[in-house]
């Protein structure tokens, strides 16, 4: 009898793990480790259904056993969100991979959940095509991942989000529905658009098991460009000028800190003689600030965020503004860095979303996250907290809903009553 | 009712009621002329808190309402439910702000399409969805049937467009989608109101974004023989790694007909590609001689490129004028609204015609070519017995030929009342029901436009599947159908 088996291991029953194995394979169902925990809590069991009517089947009957759901890819941004209320499996995609359909011709592809995007990638290159987004750690995070974090990068400013570039989904429901909606066509309006309704939902409405992309082309030829600033408000002023210019630009950010002066990225996508002449464009833009030919690694700043040795007295945290308010939201970071005493570093896209890393004492950065989120969302923006260190005292993850949340709920309610999937990880305790 | 007029009254005043039956007639139909029911009134509030007090009225007598536009919607998305009544929205068309720096606008739900760009085109931004009937169209008919238009390809949807929404639920409260901020917390409830076609509460306001003018944007026109290789022309153009701003093609009938009605100085030929290119003017001059060439390969003998704006818009005038123009060739058509994936364009388009001959009936052919987008039009004379249905026939099946194609019954009409039907053809009753659950979150009692989008309309806390009558229904006050 091995782990996952033993009754007492699990608190399982085990007639309930037999039918789990005889769905699965009995080679598919683990006793979890501590390495499965969710943000401090220990699940049982991890089960890696290879269909998605395994899938569906085995969150039927966890859901008819009263049993909490956490779906997982490659577990890359599990601790986002709230600890989960309960859980007691994992439900991996790992398995569901396969590119189902590539339909070059016609711009779209099909993919299973657990695929990566490095994988998906690579594939859709072959035909000089992408899934236009830049998520954190492509070699690793899954479609499924991405999608219910919603998670997207610099490539957002022209090409939009996750919302805009799904365009068919099918989710297992709690009780075990299989339901697909949208379709394989750029262009569709019938029925309700519940692609977008699963995506950013953390799992908590159902499972994604697949999805279908609009695609792009890959770019002939790419520039990137950094600009120095003296100060945020030279850096804001440049951000907007260029949003208001001829420019095309495909993405552009900047970096600010507490101890560098802030510069900004931009890229250019096009044929060669589209970039020359913007690049004479963005020069006589750019009037006295030095313009230097950037590296295309500037585009993977983001993941530098993550990278810490220290993350006992490190917080992250995706932040929300205006465009035109990204120094004034800099210049109160700095005074509440500066009270708290944290240091801090941001980086801010041209679209107002930004990502802010916090290094100090625990209390300290609950103490800067929480003034700031005030603060931001007196001013219709939004923090959510996405890496809390465990000692930092507790911290809602997500901050206000607003007077949409009692909707929020009944739609909550309606697709997953019993909350068996991610119970209590989702804003105002969904 | 009496007395429920009476307060519908108070609300809106004596000239924001509307309730003898010759005023009310203007109200039976959408653009959809086809279906035509009487609502019991019609109310056209003034405020968000005219809308709530009216919505809160309808959820206490449980009156279904529907929520209008313009009028302009093609599916029948506007037309009244029985012994409900119509909430127009035309008299809430105040553009509240417009916030230069952050390229957002906020509009109430009657602003006029094209007045979002005619406010803000000074400043050399505009608006990008555009809809056909752009100049009369309203912004919340447009969020109601998440509508695109020629430009969507490189610029996208309604959707894409629709940052925030101030929406009175059914029950009559005040909730708020989104933001001028991206990604708020929470569900994207704005994603799925958007293209709800009115069935899960009334948009009060709108928060949208503007997009900046290109540096240049040029229109070129390539004559081929026939609507085969102007497609084969398309698909080198994607292959390319180009995304043009829009490609529209027509046929040789939707030429004729565009002619006839606004000269639009078109090439007479079998397949017409219209193909537009944006963005900075040494990236779209190096990209135009790129498109000239595929043209070239692909057979067209004339290839125009408009010289000033003034040609260009009367090229856009043509196309936009399309549907309307068949009248001019045909006393009544149908216009159908499919979606396939493009690269099944020369298989579908053999079916319609081998359909069209079968059937005796003209179909003339306008095509959102680069995304796929169909719009057929179906021609016949009602006055000859029996062409109207056989038309209506020859449009659904139309229909079916995207569904098996692997494509949608509809890119941007809707589904409204009209091709309720054909979902379930479309989508699996799993798929449905699990919608039904998103709008049962919305609107359990059903009174928000309950009649429209899904096939069989299910009771809120019916379980799907093995028939149970709701209580309601055994009481004898609804029926299912």
């Amino acid at each position: 009898m091995d782990a996952a088996t033993k009754p007492e291991a699990s608190g399982l029953h085990s007639a309930l793990r037999h039918k789990f194995m005889a769905i699965v394979g009995n080679e598919n169902v683990h006793a979890a480790t501590a390495a499965d925990a969710v943000a401090g809590v220990q699940p049982k069991l991890v089960i890696e259904p290879g269909a998605e009517r395994e899938l569906a089947e085995i969150l039927r009957l966890s859901n008819e056993a009263g049993l909490a759901v956490i779906p997982r890819g490659n577990g890359t941004k599990l601790g986002w969100g709230n600890p989960p209320t309960r859980a007691d499996l994992i439900l991996s995609t790992t398995r569901l991979n396969e590119i189902i359909e590539h339909a070059w011709a016609d711009l779209t592809v099909t993919v299973e959940a657990g695929c990566t995007i490095q994988r998906l990638q690579e594939t859709l290159a072959q035909h000089g095509q992408r899934l236009a987004l830049d998520p954190l750690w492509p070699e690793k995070a899954t479609i499924g991942g991405v999608l219910s974090a919603n998670d997207s990068g610099a490539l957002r400013l022209r090409f939009g989000a996750l919302r805009d570039l799904i365009i068919g989904a099918t989710i297992a429901l709690a009780d075990g529905t299989l339901a697909s909606s949208g379709g394989k066509v750029v262009k569709n309006v019938a029925g309700y658009d519940l692609p977008k309704l699963v995506t950013g939902a953390l799992g908590t409405l159902g499972v994604i098991t697949r999805a279908v992309f609009r695609l792009h082309p890959l770019p002939r030829n790419t520039r990137s460009f950094s600009v120095a600033a003296a100060s945020a408000e030279e850096a804001k002023r440049f951000v907007v000028a260029v949003q208001d210019s001829k420019l095309a630009h495909t993405s552009l950010q900047c970096h600010f800190s507490d101890d560098t002066s802030p510069v900004s990225d931009i890229l250019f996508e096009g044929t060669e003689a589209g970039l020359a002449a913007q690049e004479n464009q963005l020069r006589d833009l750019a009037e006295h600030a030095a313009v230097s030919e950037a590296s295309r690694s500037t585009w993977t700043a983001r993941e530098e965020l993550w990278d810490f040795s220290d993350r006992p007295c490190t917080a992250i945290a995706k932040i929300s503004i205006l465009p035109a308010s990204m120094a004034r939201t800099m210049k109160l970071v700095e005074n509440i860095a500066n009270r708290q005493q944290v240091r801090w570093r941001a980086l801010v896209y041209a679209t107002g979303l930004g990502w802010l890393r916090l290094e100090g004492k625990p209390e300290a950065l609950r103490g800067a996250l929480h003034e700031l989120r005030s603060e931001l969302e007196a001013q219709h923006g939004s923090l959510v907290a996405l890496h809390r260190p465990e000692k930092m005292p507790a911290f809602d993850a997500w901050g206000s809903a607003g007077d949409a949340l009692p909707l929020m709920k009944a739609v909550k309610q309606q697709m997953d009553p019993k909350s068996t999937l991610n119970p209590g990880r989702f804003v105002g305790g969904i | 009712m009496g007395h429920t007029f009476d307060e519908l009254r108070a609300i809106v005043g004596d000239r924001g009621l509307i309730s003898s039956a010759e005023e009310l007639h203007t109200y039976e139909c959408d653009g959809l002329t086809n279906f035509r029911v009487m609502p019991r009134a019609v109310v056209l509030p003034n405020t968000t808190e005219q809308v709530q007090a009216v919505v809160r009225i309808c959820h206490r007598e449980r009156m279904p309402f529907v929520a209008r536009g313009s009028g302009t919607g093609l599916s029948g998305g506007a037309l009244p439910v029985e012994n409900g009544i119509v909430i127009s929205l035309a008299r809430m068309n105040r553009i509240l702000e417009v916030d230069f720096p952050n390229a957002r606008v906020v509009v109430e739900p009657g602003v006029i399409n094209l007045d979002v760009t005619g406010r803000v085109s000074p400043q050399d931004y505009f608006y990008a969805p555009d809809p056909s009937s752009q100049s009369i169209c309203s912004i919340g008919g447009n969020v109601a049937e998440n509508s695109g238009g020629a430009h969507c390809l490189k610029y996208g949807f309604t959707t894409t467009h629709v940052l925030g929404l101030e929406v009175v639920l059914p029950d009559g409260s005040l909730v708020h989608f989104g933001g001028k901020t991206l990604d708020a917390p929470g569900y994207d409830l704005a994603g799925v109101f958007v293209g709800s076609e009115g069935t899960l509460g009334v948009a009060t306001k709108i928060i949208l974004r503007i997009v900046k003018r290109p540096e240049c944007v040029r229109t070129l026109l390539a004559a081929f023989p026939s609507t085969n290789e102007a497609g084969a022309a398309v698909s080198d153009i994607i292959a390319e790694g180009m995304l043009p701003a829009a490609i529209e093609m027509m046929d040789n009938l939707a030429i004729q007909a565009a002619e006839a009605a606004v000269h639009a100085n078109y090439p007479n030929c079998g397949g017409l590609l219209l193909v537009e290119l944006d963005g900075p003017v040494a990236e779209v001059d190096a990209l135009m001689t790129e498109v000239k060439k595929i043209c070239s390969s692909n057979g067209a003998p004339e290839i125009r490129v408009a010289q000033s704006d003034a040609e260009r818009a009367l090229v856009w005038k043509g196309r936009k004028a399309a549907f309307a123009a068949m009248g001019r060739i045909s006393p009544n058509y149908i216009v159908q609204d499919g979606v396939i994936p493009r690269t099944a364009l020369p298989q579908v388009m053999s079916e319609i015609e081998r359909l069209s001959q079968a059937g005796g009936l003209r179909v003339a052919n306008v095509f959102h070519a680069g995304d796929g987008n169909l719009h057929p039009l179906v021609l016949y004379d009602r006055r000859i017995a029996g062409q109207e249905e056989a038309a209506e026939a020859l449009s659904s099946q139309i229909l079916e030929l995207c569904i098996a194609a692997g494509g949608s019954i509809t890119g941007e009409h809707g589904v409204g009342e009209d091709k309720k039907k054909m979902m379930a053809k479309m989508f699996a009753e799993p798929d449905l029901a699990t919608m039904q659950r998103v709008r049962c979150a919305f609107d359990p009692l059903q009174l928000s436009n309950p009649t429209k989008v899904f096939p069989t309309p299910r009771l809120c806390g019916e379980k799907p599947g093995e028939y149970v009558p709701h209580s309601a229904e055994s009481a004898g006050i609804a029926e299912r159908y």
